[in-house]
């Protein structure tokens, strides 16, 4: 999708005034922080479980070049074909290629957020595809023509009375009002999808190097539905998602579901190994991987190698404030909240992203959640960094900054001008004690007062104080 | 005496600029916890602003001063977990490729702690001496709850206070919308993270909030004041030291 | 060729070459031992439990000459027509109704299978696919039950990837973990069950020690 995080103020405005959107996101944030609450505290081994879940992922980054390498053996050797796309067209080209050769009509997919990425969708549309996402939010935004505002709930955004006007246009029908109803109505329109499915499309959590395995994990059924149907199956996947061994799995299905959803397990966990074998009575009769760099490889060996961890379980952007007050969409591309500040101007550029760093308060509870212990706030400040270094920070901040920091390093300069600040503001404030508007602070008084300041600054008043008898304790 | 360890206050900007009592109660809290206080006039700011801004010159610039200027004190404290926590945390980070001041800054940050958990943590301290009639709302700010784990000490002081009720919010890890310049740089964001914690205040029934950083606590008194609410702000130093009855942060004044 | 551009940049972003064989093949030998969630529960209950905490249904079934009446008495309960696709291994019992081995076509209501193991850390059952069961009984049906040799619940995720490592020919095309029916929470979060695969799943749990895949 065309990257708009450009946009960012302006779509955190209009997000903040839809009350759909309050209602909405309040609902996903109260839900996904307790639940995983919950699970961390009565689970003893968790944080145990975290450190290593982290240092697995560091060595595969160590060693992926080798692990990308064991991993392609190992689906050749189960019959299945391996591609490698260097960036998002590469991608796209591969996918098309495969489509046309076998004839594709009807294309069903399950959630991928590299297929997202590569903007994988409106490629086939392009090429006369039908295609269908199959995930019931994924379905849902497909129908509303929007992109996923969150990274496992797609359409966390919409409120179910959206859903059932979405609903109706498509289908007609009666309106169905309760989310039995709207579930069963996907179900059925979904199940004839499946069944004329020339190629299915999964994404891919984990693949295994030692067995060549793809594995999803999903609560739908969706995604099974989709691969096992098809007459082909692509799965669609960024380099860094390789994990050596099955041992290597159990380790992350015990934290990936609880970090996600609040839930002890997802009820699917699939592990694909290579197309249908002789005598099996079903199962796609190819099995393809595409393996998607994009820009992951450069991110290998420099300050935000740790991003590479990341197993997109969303619990950073679930326990998120500005993505809790603003959504998904407001970050104007693919990946939203936290993750999504670090990795959009890293694949986008930092030019075209300025607002995703900055739009973090740097509390820190992205980080304190993330399972594989990614120092999120560190980053997000690393790109910030680079912002300054390359001139990207806005004039007047610079400017700002430098005539503080001219003074901040002048002990004498900088009390006098607090003296004269303290005073100044003092006597704006009067007797309300605060000051409801103030020149070149709108920023702040915007939405707020600013609180008088009592008089004096403290260093001056301590140095004033009454000097007390040296007294024996 | 000779084992009261000799502290250096530090000073925080927002505390000199706006909130001189919180200093004075942060140096009787001390002197009540048996040590010699002082304040190096030469300090500034911690550097903060430009660190989380992305200019890591400055930041090194003014790390390198905090670090010169208290060098000699057993130990820094400041009534502060955003300053503290970037002296304990960041400074070390920030000044770790160089030979001199690394080593420098890990010993700075060795001994720097925030007033609160200073008092509980190294101190000792389990009650204090001091009356509140009220009900009270703790605001764990962000930095002091990650960045350096307070959390059960003010709580464990302010429960100390004489004829204070103290009010748990619902959601007490959920960052103010505060976060420093993030909060003139995108003040509608900064202005709904502010209502959603001052609602939690509400519902919490308190009359007074309290939290440990004037950041946090400036913008939500002015977010409380511009909508008129009654609810006084105070820094936790404020009351622990008995001075609980100085106007609240955003309230007018006699004089 | 895109491959030897991402191995090339990986590896430049490294500060390395391709790895020495020696190198290579003590990676390969890496077998590591992570934290397992410690529990002191017995098996078969701490399946049962977790497995209906994920809307999973059981009910013990005394030896595999009883399984056909086990899915008599499940059939009536959810008024379930006397047709089904029912496994290979499990063909020979007199099951009393029209059955086919699959695969399941969009109209299968019911889907019987067996499964290799029981995982009894988060309640879930491991199926492998292949001519003995096809993959489309797990998924297409509304209802899928299940037959589990109550001896083959193992303990962890670990001891399941033992039996599959065991099996002639390794792991199969498709190996499903499955834990409850589907579900899904994409609307307002509400969790609503079968959004997409069964419905609803059943465990008839053999006390017997035989083998469910024959």
């Amino acid at each position: 999708m065309i990257n708009q995080s450009l946009k960012f103020k302006d779509k955190a405005r209009e997000a903040l005034a839809d009350p759909h959107l309050r209602v909405a996101l309040g609902k996903a944030r109260g839900s996904f922080v307790n639940k995983r609450a919950e699970l961390a505290a009565a689970l003893p081994e968790f944080e145990r479980l975290r450190d290593e879940a982290r240092d697995v992922k560091n060595h595969v980054l160590e060693n992926l070049d080798h692990y990308l390498e064991r991993f392609a053996s190992a689906v050749e050797a189960a019959g299945g074909q391996v591609h490698w796309a260097s960036d998002a067209a590469e991608a796209r080209a591969v996918i098309l290629g495969i489509c046309e050769r076998v004839q594709a009509r009807t294309i069903t997919k399950g959630k991928s957020m590299v297929s997202e990425e590569i903007d994988l969708n409106d490629a086939l549309e392009a090429r006369g595809y039908t295609v269908v996402e199959t995930d019931l939010g994924e379905y849902i935004i497909q129908l509303a023509g929007e992109p996923p505002s969150h990274i496992i709930a797609p359409a966390v955004h919409k409120t179910k009375d959206q859903v059932s006007d979405l609903f109706q246009a498509a289908h007609g029908g009666s309106r169905k009002t309760t989310v039995a109803d709207l579930v069963t109505e996907a179900r059925l329109v979904l199940r004839d999808k499946y069944f004329r499915s020339d190629v299915g499309i999964t994404g891919g959590n984990f693949l295994v190097a030692e067995t060549g395995t793809s594995i999803i994990v999903t609560n739908e059924g969706n995604g099974d539905l989709t691969q096992t149907l098809s007459r082909v199956h692509i799965v669609t996947s960024g380099i860094e998602r390789i994990v050596p061994t099955l041992e290597d799995v159990s380790l992350f299905l015990r934290i990936l579901a609880r970090s996600a959803t609040g839930q002890e397990t997802e009820t699917y966990t699939t592990l694909s190994t290579g197309p249908r074998r002789p005598g099996d009575l079903d199962g796609p009769e190819e099995f393809h991987v595409v393996l998607v760099d994009n820009g992951r490889s450069r991110m290998l060996g420099g300050p935000f190698q740790d991003m590479l961890r990341c197993i997109r379980c969303g619990a950073c952007m679930n326990h998120c404030p500005v993505y809790g007050a603003v959504g998904g969409h407001a970050y104007g591309w693919v990946y939203p909240g936290p993750m999504g500040s670090v990795l959009t101007p890293l694949f986008e550029g930092l030019d075209g992203t300025r607002d995703l760093p900055n739009a973090c308060t740097l509390n820190g509870r992205c980080q304190s959640v993330c399972p594989v212990r990614i120092p999120l706030p560190e980053m997000l400040r690393e790109l910030r960094h680079q912002q300054h270094q390359q001139g990207l920070m806005p004039p007047a901040q610079r400017r700002g900054l430098g005539v503080w920091r001219f003074a901040a390093e002048r002990p004498g300069l900088y009390q006098f001008a607090n003296r004269l600040a303290a005073r100044v503001l003092k006597g704006l404030g009067g007797r309300g004690g605060r000051i409801r508007t103030l020149p070149l602070a709108g920023g702040w008084t915007e939405f707020r007062d600013l609180p008088a300041p009592q008089g004096k600054t403290f260093l001056e008043l301590w140095q004033a104080r009454p000097q007390k008898p040296e007294e024996p304790r | 005496m000779s084992d009261a360890p000799r502290v250096g206050l530090f000073a925080t900007c927002l505390m000199n600029l706006f909130r001189p009592s919180v200093g004075f109660a942060s140096v009787k809290l001390l002197e009540a916890a048996g040590c010699r206080v002082e304040v190096p006039l030469a300090q500034t700011c911690c550097g903060q602003p430009a660190y989380n801004s992305g200019d890591y010159a400055a930041a090194q610039a003014l790390a390198r001063q905090v670090v010169e200027v208290f060098e000699g004190f057993d130990y820094v404290v400041g009534p502060s977990g955003s300053c503290m926590s970037t002296l304990r945390n960041d400074y070390p980070r920030l000044l770790a490729d160089d030979p001199i001041w690394g080593p420098r800054a890990q010993a700075l940050a060795a001994r720097s702690h925030e007033l609160i958990a200073f008092l509980v943590d190294v101190r000792g301290v389990q009650a204090v001496e001091a009356a509140y009639p009220g009900r009270v709302a703790l605001h764990d700010s962000c930095s002091g709850l990650r960045g350096l784990g307070i959390k059960q000490q003010p709580r464990l002081l302010l429960d100390s206070v004489d004829g204070l009720k103290r009010c748990e919010l619902a959601d007490p890890e959920v960052c103010c919308g505060f976060g420093g310049t993030f909060c003139v740089k995108y003040p509608p964001i900064s202005g709904r993270l502010a209502d959603d914690k001052l609602a939690d205040v509400a519902s919490s029934g308190a009359d007074t909030l309290v939290g440990g950083d004037l950041g946090c606590l400036l913008h939500l008194a002015g977010r409380l004041k511009r909508q008129g609410s009654p609810v006084k702000v105070l820094h936790t130093a404020e009351i622990l030291a008995q001075m609980g009855d100085t106007p609240g942060i955003g309230d007018g004044h006699e004089d | 060729m895109p491959r030897e551009q991402i191995l090339s940049r990986i590896r430049q972003a490294l500060g390395r070459d391709a790895l020495p064989p020696e190198a290579a093949a003590a990676l390969d030998a890496r077998r590591p031992a992570h934290t397992r969630i410690s529990y002191s529960d017995d098996l078969v209950e701490r399946f049962i439990t977790r497995f209906q905490s994920r809307a999973g249904t059981v009910a013990r079934v005394a030896c595999r000459a009883d399984l056909p009446a086990a899915l008599a008495a499940y059939r009536a309960e959810h008024g379930l027509p006397a047709r089904a696709a029912i496994a290979a291994p499990l063909a020979d019992l007199p099951w009393g109704l029209e059955h086919h081995p699959g695969p399941a076509g969009q109209e299968e209501v019911l889907g019987v299978t067996g499964c290799l193991a029981g995982i009894a850390e988060m309640g879930s059952i491991l199926t492998v696919s292949g001519p003995a069961h096809p993959t489309t009984l797990n998924f297409v049906p509304d209802y899928h039950v299940v037959v589990l040799p109550a001896a083959h619940i193992v303990r962890h995720y670990e001891d399941a990837w033992a039996l599959l490592r065991a099996r002639p020919g390794g792991l199969p095309r498709c190996t499903n973990i499955i834990s409850g029916p589907s579900r899904t929470g994409d609307v307002e979060l509400t969790i609503q069950l079968g959004a997409h695969g069964p419905r609803r799943v059943h465990v008839l749990l053999l006390e017997a020690p035989e083998s469910a895949e024959g």
